[in-house]
């Protein structure tokens, strides 16, 4: 979720209160969809024919969705239909803020509270500081170290260019562009992304994260992203803090691929905290993303960890496709709603190999209006011997004017399958906060403290700074939604 | 230290204390009996500042301070306790992480030193001990899956860390075998000092023999009905709460 800023606000320029964004000059496309639009994109990145072709084929595929109004009408959410006449599809700044004072002080004092370093807080902004310069450094430093290994990680532009071959095989294995309308128009504009490949028997040595894509890049609002590792390998890779943004409602459209061969692993954490929206409801991204992982290998092994804080709606499905026999998918989930937040988000689990298992664990966590929804579908293929899935979908509820909702459903079509399927919905109660209170904590840590216990099956699943800086997030998120 | 004057409260619509007076000094152990539902745990949760419990009359002062004005943690950090007759689950939350949440929201608002991981890590395995626990109890969500007795050895080992001036322990001998009840008392006997004081909640004699009270108070129906001294457990383990029931018509809260 590391979008830069600039795109989306320019987009949102005229609406834009804030100041800082407005007088940035950027190089943007006119609004609008249409192939000269998606011509434009590709051959500003010097793609290949192949890429066009395919850019184009998602286009027709999309366009044609978007006239007979196929639309993605199943989810629990609601909000006012999206012209996609009026948006931007290619935007890219040509300066950046000089400095912090020109960044919104909101935007600061939350990263502050999130206890981001100040260099951090630069990097996220997107400020041109040595700072910035220095992590982009040490980023390539580390891409050398990496590279040594025949690890590629990069962005998706500098993959098509430098391992054309690899991004052929992989792009739209796992997620067809006529996989959803929203992948669909992914296909046909995204913009950037990261890319990478884990070679045959490497363990990668260190947590990839999108830190460093953030101002290297430039992503836009749809990128894509696309991991593979390779025989006996293993990946975890981390998707960023994200910036929370002041704009208009604004369209998130991402796609991220995995493909695991055999005995390979890829472990995939995000946190995601885009801007949800003002007290009102007013704003906020609509985060429609899609992400799958092909187990492709036997003994191979996806795993999803998210915690989900921002956007005004989330619309997101991590899955998995067990092909391989004997693999392993998991999903571990936990999606904050208050405000006016709406999610809708679970997984789904295909067993399509023989002895494959998966778990998921969701954790949903409402607060003052939000909506929160699981959403899970479990299938066991006709060949898919001894297929075992245990989930556990469990809702906190905090005050009395939010929803929880969940909503499985499961499709076998073998016998020796085994599921369990658990869920149950519970409040922060006023008895387990007068205890801790009696212990000398306040009540609003004592919400916190509560909630974290909640998380705590998915959080001990984050690599340990990862798990800080969730557990702080929130707790920022939830400042004054106690009682 | 503790003065309670004509204390009111009522559960709901129903009023439960009627006008309780006590007066309890540095260093006292006093211990309330009475039959169930007399008000005993009312009390406890009154002085605690509970929401459910409304004081509707009365006054507590605490170390010369209007207690009642306080909001519950505040009365915890100034140094009362509460050792909860049934203490409350937090699941996924360690007992040492809870504890230390604890202790340092006290010590910050006395602007003493927070402790560290490290640090609070060397107090907690020391601690542990006082209850007869090992290190790996306290690493355990705040009692979750706890047996009746863990419950018990749990608050006591909170009231070691806490170190309050005044610990309520309401019923911290219930449902105790004899050996973990040999554990409670010792740990509360180990906190007994001239600085600190205790009211204890119990319906047995036993507890008292270990921890011996310097006064015991009798409640029926929402009001103490007699004070004295530690022989009075004995008087009522013979004689049971009879003949004050029925001085004091029907129990609280009918
Ligand atoms: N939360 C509550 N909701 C409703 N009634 C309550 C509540 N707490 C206490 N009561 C009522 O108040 C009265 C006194 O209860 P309390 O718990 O103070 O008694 P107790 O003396 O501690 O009894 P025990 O010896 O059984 O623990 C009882 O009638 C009880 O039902
Ligand atoms: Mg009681």
């Amino acid at each position: 979720m590391t979008t830069s800023n600039e795109v989306v606000q320019q987009a949102a320029a005229q609406e834009y209160k804030y100041g800082f964004i407005t007088d940035i000059e950027a190089e943007s496309t006119p609004p609008g969809l249409n192939e000269d639009i998606v011509r434009w994109i590709s051959a500003k990145k010097e793609e290949p024919e192949w890429l066009l072709e395919w850019r184009l084929r998602a286009l027709r595929h999309f366009l044609t969705l978007l006239e007979k109004e196929q639309l993605p009408a199943w989810a629990n959410v609601s909000y006012p239909p999206i012209n996609f006449q009026d948006i931007i599809y290619y935007s890219a700044p040509k300066s950046r803020p000089e400095s912090l004072e020109e960044v919104d002080p909101e935007i600061l004092e939350t990263y502050r509270k999130l206890g981001i370093s100040l260099d951090e807080q630069k990097l996220l902004a997107g400020v041109a500081v040595d700072a910035v310069f220095d992590s982009v450094s040490v980023a390539t430093t580390f891409k050398t170290e990496l590279a040594k290994q025949g690890i590629i990680f990069g962005s998706f532009s500098d993959a098509v260019r430098e391992h054309p071959d690899l991004v052929r095989k992989y792009l739209g294995s796992v997620v067809p562009y006529t996989d959803n309308f929203y992948a669909s128009l992914n296909a046909a504009v995204f913009t950037d992304g990261s890319f990478c490949y884990i070679p045959k028997g490497v363990r990668c040595p260190v947590d990839l994260t999108t830190y460093f894509r953030i101002n290297a890049a430039g992503t836009g609002q749809f990128e894509r992203t696309l991991i593979i590792a390779d025989d006996d390998s293993y990946v975890s890779y981390l998707e960023g803090c994200s910036a929370p943004m002041r704009d208009e409602n604004q369209l998130h459209a991402a796609v991220v691929e995995l493909v695991t061969e055999e005995n390979a692993e890829i472990k995939y954490s995000t946190i995601q905290n885009w801007y949800p929206g003002d007290a009102n409801g007013k704003g906020g991204i609509y985060n429609f993303v899609t992400k799958r992982g092909r187990c492709e290998g036997r003994n191979s092994k996806i795993s999803w960890t998210q915690v989900e804080t921002g956007s005004a709606i989330t619309w997101k499905y991590p899955s998995v496709i067990l092909k391989g026999d004997n693999s392993i998918g998991e999903f571990y989930s936990v999606a904050l709603t208050k405000g006016h937040q709406q999610a809708d988000t679970g997984t789904k689990m295909v067993h399509i190999g023989k002895n494959t298992r998966s778990t998921i664990i969701s954790k949903g966590i409402s607060a003052e209006h939000a909506e929160n929804t699981y959403r899970g579908q479990v299938k066991v293929m006709p060949n898919a011997d001894n297929a075992r899935n245990i989930t556990r979908c469990d809702s906190l509820l905090i005050g009395d004017q939010c929803g929880a909702h969940t909503t499985p459903y499961v499709e076998v079509r073998n016998n020796s399958a085994k599921l369990e399927h658990e869920a149950y919905t519970s409040r922060v109660s006023e008895d387990q906060l007068f205890y801790c209170n009696q212990r000398g904590i306040s009540l609003e840590d004592a919400q916190a403290l509560v909630i974290n216990g909640f998380c705590k099956e998915v959080f001990s699943k984050l690599p340990f700074e990862f798990a800080v800086e969730a557990t702080r997030l929130l707790e920022v998120n939830l400042e004054g939604t106690v009682g | 230290m503790l003065e309670i004057k004509n204390l009111h409260a009522s559960v709901g619509d129903v009023e439960i204390l009627k006008g309780v007076n006590l007066s309890v000094n540095a260093g006292e152990v006093h211990a309330i009996m009475g039959p169930n539902g007399s008000g005993k745990s009312t009390l406890a949760n009154a002085l605690a500042g509970h929401a459910n419990y409304k004081v509707t009359a009365g006054s507590v002062t605490f170390d010369g301070k209007d207690l009642l004005a306080q909001p519950p943690e505040q009365r915890a950090r100034a140094g009362l306790f509460l050792s909860f007759q049934n203490p409350i689950e937090i699941p996924g939350v360690r007992l040492d992480h809870f504890l230390r949440a604890g202790l340092n929201a006290v010590n910050k608002s006395k602007g003493l030193e927070e402790l560290d991981v490290l640090k609070f890590d060397r107090l907690i395995a020391k601690k542990v001990k006082v209850v007869e626990m090992d290190r790996a109890f306290a690493r355990r969500a705040v009692n979750e899956g706890f047996s009746g007795g863990e419950r018990k050895r749990s608050e006591i080992l909170q009231m070691a860390v806490l170190e309050p001036k005044l610990a309520i322990l309401d019923e911290p001998d219930s449902g105790l075998d004899v050996d973990a009840l040999r554990v409670v008392s010792e740990g509360i006997n180990e906190l007994r000092s001239p600085e600190r004081s205790l009211l204890l909640i119990t319906h047995y004699q036993r507890i008292l023999s270990y921890v011996v009270p310097d006064f015991i108070h009798i409640i029926v129906n929402g009001r103490f009905v007699r004070s004295g001294g530690k022989e009075l457990a004995l008087e009522i383990e013979a004689e049971g709460y009879d003949k004050y029931t029925e001085a004091a018509g029907a129990p609280a809260g009918e």
